[in-house]
């Protein structure tokens, strides 16, 4: 699905991380931890190319990153569903506007029934009509799952989706993940929670990927 | 007037109101309509008039007779038959000693004694509207009168209408001028407005916006805007030039300041080419603006 090779990528002159190579195989479940700052939002955003690499090879869904034009990208990225540490929305429409977005972009008809069954499932049905700045940081990160999963993209990437919810919460929407993941998805999710991680492994054969040393590495049966 | 932002439509919605700068372009665009419509009536009328005055200067003309005295007669008879028998001549006719003299009395005083000085005859000439085959008429003068000059007052009559389709080309040149400081603002106002919505933008790309989707939100928006703000002032120049005092034959350029038949076709077009420009600003504008961001 997607696939980094040799990949470096810095913000300055030193480099975050370098020499990665990524194959996120269709169905699998990646975990994806490291400490603050070690660059596991930066890896998150090579993957759904809101970033270039500095150096090495991306390839999405068969195609090179580097060959891709505007609309090849914004193709690609309908395939990815993205929840982004900071949950950015357009904060002049209403928060289930904001869910039916994706579909909204690529011309797909809205299914009523489809979003209120997930703005159910998140717990947001009350706050259908609220505007985003109205949102608590947990209602947030809720309504970016929601808005990240409503196409059912071949590939869920999630930057700390439960970051600033209960842990109830957090067994709901792991097993949101869990369930696409079921139904053939992809699914990648950075988290410091190793809850979460322990949890997901008790529902689903998962891989845990760890950033440590400027590289990336598999880890063990240690988690 | 309706306000284009509140008709519904899917890459319109998702970009927030930018009421400021849409406002400012639909001013804007008015403003310049507005002084399209003189340009325009200005450069029709200088047309109108150019076509008047080389017409109607040619449709009068002067023979002039110099010959030996005693030929003089004979010479101003022969023109004066080869004249009326020429298709295009209305009337022509031998000016008498009396209204030369009153031609001359500016220069030479009253007392000029015409007898005794070597004076061609005159003859005036008036001609149809259909015109004469003044070269043709020249050559028949020849044979018949070789003291007979034609003159049809192209010489003077060209510079004024040089002058008049001189005029008539610094309106299109104000038309053209118009035009284009029209795309610079509007490509100002929509570069504020898309600097404006980065945020907006980023997201809409990162849930898979392909760039036409976005930039339809914009280029819309401007087109529809500057295409009402032109109708207004297309409306508002058109009644201005409508209220100036009417048409009058002897009122000569100021009061011909208007439109005449087809001509009205023209103020017309300025609202859909304001929206064509408008169209083309924000379009270029904002696949440049989309560039800078993935
Ligand atoms: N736009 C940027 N410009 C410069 N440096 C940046 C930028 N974004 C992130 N960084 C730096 O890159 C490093 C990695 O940031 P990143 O956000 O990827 O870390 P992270 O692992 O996601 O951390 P956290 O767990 O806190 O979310 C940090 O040191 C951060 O300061
Ligand atoms: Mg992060």
């Amino acid at each position: 699905m997607i696939q980094l090779a040799d990949v470096s990528y810095g913000y300055g002159d030193a480099d975050l991380f370098s020499g990665v190579s990524l194959d996120l195989q269709p169905g699998s479940f990646y975990f994806l931890t490291g400490p603050s700052g070690s660059g596991k939002t930066t890896l998150l955003k090579l993957c759904y190319m809101d970033l270039l690499a500095t150096s090495g090879k991306t390839t999405f869904f068969g195609k090179d990153a580097r060959e891709m034009e505007r609309n090849d990208i914004a193709h690609a990225r309908r395939r990815i569903g993205v929840v982004h540490q900071d949950c950015r929305f357009l904060d002049h429409l209403s928060m289930s506007d904001n869910v039916s977005l994706p579909l909204e972009v690529a011309g797909k008809p809205r299914d009523t029934e489809n979003l209120a069954e997930l703005l159910g499932w998140v717990g947001l049905s009350s706050r259908a009509h609220a505007h985003p700045p109205e949102l608590s940081g947990g209602e947030r990160q809720r309504a970016a799952l929601a808005r990240a999963v409503i196409t059912a993209p071949d590939v869920i990437v999630a930057d700390e989706p439960t970051g600033n919810v209960d842990w109830e919460m957090s067994e709901r929407l792991l097993s949101l993940l869990v369930e696409l993941n079921k139904m053939g998805k992809t699914v990648l999710i950075a988290t410091h929670d190793l809850n979460l991680i322990r949890a997901a492994k008790a529902q689903v054969a998962v891989r845990v990927l760890r950033i440590r040393d400027r590289k990336v590495q598999e880890a063990g049966a240690d988690l | 007037m309706p306000n284009p932002t509140t008709w519904d439509n899917r890459a319109d919605r998702v970009v927030p109101p930018s009421g400021y700068t849409a406002r400012l372009t639909q001013f804007t665009a008015g403003a310049m309509a507005f002084l399209t419509v003189f340009a325009l009536a200005l450069s029709l009328a200088t047309g109108r008039l150019a076509d008047r005055w080389s017409s109607e200067l040619a449709r009068s003309a002067t023979v002039r007779i110099s010959a030996p005295v005693e030929q003089m007669g004979i010479q101003s008879d022969a023109a004066l038959k080869v004249l009326l028998a020429t298709p295009g001549v209305s009337s022509a006719r031998i000016l008498s000693k009396a209204e030369q003299q009153s031609l001359l009395a500016p220069w030479f005083g009253p007392d000029l004694p015409l007898d005794a000085l070597p004076i061609p005859a005159l003859i005036e000439v008036v001609e149809t509207s259909d015109g004469v085959d003044t070269a043709g008429l020249r050559l028949r003068l020849q044979a018949e009168a070789p003291g007979a000059v034609l003159d049809d007052h192209t010489r003077w009559r060209q510079p004024l209408v040089k002058a008049a389709d001189r005029l008539r080309f610094l309106g299109v040149v104000a038309i053209v001028l118009i035009a284009a400081a029209t795309a610079s603002m509007i490509t100002l106002a929509a570069n504020s407005a898309l600097a404006a919505n980065g945020q907006v933008i980023q997201v809409l790309r990162l849930v898979g916006a392909l760039d036409t989707f976005i930039a339809r939100a914009f280029v819309r928006r401007f087109t529809l805007r500057a295409f009402w703000g032109a109708l207004v002032g297309t409306i508002l120049g058109v009644t201005a030039i409508l209220a100036l005092p009417g048409a009058s034959t002897e009122g000569g350029f100021l009061t011909g300041l208007g439109f005449q038949g087809l001509h009205w076709l023209w103020p017309v077009l300025i609202p859909p080419l304001a929206g064509i420009v408008a169209f083309v600003a924000t379009r270029v504008a904002a696949f440049k603006a989309l560039k800078g961001i993935t």
